[in-house]
Parts: structure tokens; C-alpha cells; sequence
């Protein structure tokens, strides 16, 4: 069973284990096998349609699961090959390694996994899914306009923060700090006009109104304290 | 502490074809190690379409929770894999030293036939050894 730590964000990803551009793919599915989010930077072999190619990749997970389950050498009582178990349950696996890339995997007790394709070369990045994971609580869980289960492809800050942190591993720490901030301001500002996710407009003119309301309720607060 | 908890070998087809289990916890009987033996021979099918990079040859090393599992795929189809602890090192080179072993004592054995169950003596001797040299250089380390 993994472990999560409070709610709240890392200040600072988790040092990149190998420097240049080594991400393949990312992929977030939920617990009913749809994929809320993929990503990919550098793919030049596409055997199948992304449809495809995502059940494919789930059906894998949910297979490889079953297997590391039923061959668990440390526990005597296994269950049967192929009864679903639950996320926690049973024996999982954090990754495997083929000769051309390595998969990572985390699975959250909600179900959510998070998979990263990259470099066979590269690390242990348990570290990185589980801020990836954080990422996914504070910039989509928490989005007042997001409802559970919906596609996040739009969500550009989730997108914006794992591409500069994956891709970049360069960059220096006030840069990303520098990123990070600018980001929320922008997904705030997304969230706010709207532009985030498709039209509701009544949830999203309360939603503005508060906002507004409560902007301007802080600066007449402001003035006050003046 | 075994460092080894089982080794398997696969026919071409994914037909479990050798079993030997070194001390894991709870017996697992005939049909899942043979519904095992499959369902590892697709999922390592199935990683190779999942590559994002051309030249893809399968899973070589599955890191779980409780054991590493690392495999061995000859030229022919034929796979090898073992189950052992997290982190052991060296399973490659032993692997490839059961595939010559394999090679030595199974395909040049004139009754033994092709893709069926292995059952020869000299095998199972040399595979013994072989796994008991690995435990006392391991012990030795």
C-alpha cells in the first residue's frame, strides 16, 4: 500500500533522475479504465489508434496487477488468478523495464493511476508520480467547475506544470518556482473566464460573482487597513 | 532468505514447459502456474505494441511490491524468468546461464521433444547447482 502524505503540494518537484529530455508518454486513468489525461512528447512509433492504444495499455496494468498479485512469494493466501481486487489490495508493481523504455506506475486509493513512459535508463521515479498525483488533487480535484470523471486534457496547468517539469529537468529552482506561481495564476484566471472547462454558464456566472465578490470584499479590506 | 523464489520457463507459444519453486510462501497449484505462465507470455506480448520506440523486445524486469521478476527471452521464443527479491543482482547472467544449461542438457537430450515438458535429470542436477552456486556467492557477498 502506498503511502500519501498530506494534501498539500510539494513546494519543489523531486530531482530529475536523468538530465535531457527522456518522457515518453503520460497517461491518468480513472478506476473505471477511462483515460482522463494523455500526454506524449516523443512517440514516433504508433502502432494503433489512441483509442486503442488506451485500453490496451489499461487491460495491461489491470493484467500485470492480477499477475503480481497471484505470484506474490511473501504471502500465503493469494485468491484467485483474475477476481478484481481493490487499489491497495493484494501484491502491485511500481514499474517494469523493457529494452526500448520503462514504465512507472502508481495507483492512488481512489483507483486513479498515474503511468510515465520514459528512457529505460531512468530511475526510480516514484517520487515524481506521487507529485504528479499531487498535482492532479490541487489544479483538477479541487477545480470547483471540474466534474469527477471528466476528461482533463483541457486542464492546461496540470499539462504546462508536468511538461516543464519533465522535459525541462534543467531548469533551476526559482524558475520553477517562477512556473509554479505563474500557473496557478493562470489557471485561476482560466477557472474565473471560463476557459478551462466547456460553457455552464449559471455554475460559472456564481461562480465569477463569488469570485468577484470576494475579490473586491478584500480589497475595500485592504483600503480599510490603509 | 531465498534470493530465488521460483524459476519458470515458457515454450514459444507460452505452454509452461518448466516449474521449479525454491521457497515462496503458499503452494500454488499446477493450473495457475500454467495460467500464470500465459498471462505472462501476453503481457510481455503486449508491452512490445505499447513501445513508444521501434525495436521493442518485451519486458526484461517487473519490479513489484514484494519481489523482482526478471526475464529472459532466447532466439528461438523461449522464455526464461525468475522470481526473486527485490533488488537481487546478477539475474541476467544466471538466467543466461540456465539457457545454456537449457541448450546443453535439454535440446541435445534425443528424447526430449520440442516444446513439451522438460523432464531430464541432467538439467534438473546442473540447474540445482547452478542456483545453489548463486545463493552461496550471494551468501558470500
Amino acid at each position: 500500500m502506498q503511502f500519501f502524505g498530506g494534501s498539500e503540494i510539494s513546494p519543489s518537484p523531486p530531482p530529475p533522475t536523468v538530465s535531457g529530455n527522456n518522457a515518453h508518454m503520460l497517461y491518468v486513468f480513472n478506476r473505471n479504465g477511462v483515460c482522463l489525461l494523455y500526454r506524449e512528447w516523443n512517440r514516433p512509433l504508433k502502432t494503433l489508434n489512441p483509442q486503442q492504444d488506451h485500453k490496451l495499455m489499461f487491460g495491461l496494468l489491470f493484467s500485470l496487477k492480477s499477475l503480481t498479485a497471484k505470484m506474490d512469494p511473501t504471502s500465503a493466501e493469494k485468491g484467485n488468478l483474475g477476481v478484481p481486487q481493490l487499489p491497495g489490495q493484494g501484491c502491485s508493481f511500481h514499474s517494469f523495464r523493457t529494452n526500448t523504455y520503462k514504465l512507472s506506475f502508481m495507483e492512488s486509493p481512489s483507483g486513479i493511476k498515474i503511468i510515465l513512459v520514459t528512457h529505460p535508463r531512468t530511475g526510480d521515479l516514484r517520487e515524481s508520480l506521487k507529485y504528479i498525483y499531487n498535482l492532479y488533487v490541487e489544479y483538477v480535484v479541487k477545480n470547483p467547475l471540474y466534474s469527477p470523471g471528466a476528461l482533463i486534457n483541457d486542464f492546461e496547468a496540470v499539462d504546462f506544470n508536468s511538461v516543464s517539469y519533465l522535459i525541462l529537468p534543467s531548469i533551476s529552482m526559482s524558475e520553477a518556482l517562477d512556473n509554479f506561481s505563474r500557473i496557478k495564476w493562470i489557471q485561476i484566471s482560466n477557472t474565473a473566464f471560463g476557459l478551462v472547462v466547456p460553457f455552464n454558464y449559471d455554475v460559472l456566472s456564481s461562480v465569477m460573482e463569488e469570485w468577484l465578490r470576494s475579490s473586491s470584499i478584500h480589497s475595500q479590506n485592504l483600503l480599510h487597513q490603509l | 532468505m531465498a534470493a530465488i523464489y521460483s524459476l519458470y520457463i515458457i515454450n514459444k507459444s507460452g505452454g509452461l514447459i518448466f516449474c521449479k519453486d525454491y521457497g515462496s510462501a503458499g503452494k500454488m497449484d499446477t493450473n495457475d502456474s500454467l495460467r500464470l505462465a500465459s498471462l505472462w507470455h501476453s503481457m510481455h506480448a503486449i508491452s512490445q505494441q505499447l513501445s513508444p520506440v521501434n525495436g521493442c523486445a518485451g519486458i526484461e524486469l517487473l519490479q513489484a511490491d514484494t519481489f523482482d521478476l526478471h526475464c529472459f527471452q532466447s532466439l528461438t521464443g523461449t522464455k526464461f524468468f525468475v522470481v526473486c527479491e527485490p533488488g537481487t543482482l546478477h539475474m541476467e547472467s544466471l538466467l543466461k546461464y540456465i539457457y545454456e544449461l537449457y541448450t546443453d542438457y535439454v535440446l541435445k537430450n534425443p528424447f526430449y521433444e520440442m516444446e513439451m515438458p522438460i523432464r531430464c535429470e541432467l538439467f534438473d542436477i546442473n540447474l540445482s547447482q547452478a542456483v545453489q552456486k548463486d545463493r552461496v556467492a550471494l551468501l558470500g557477498r
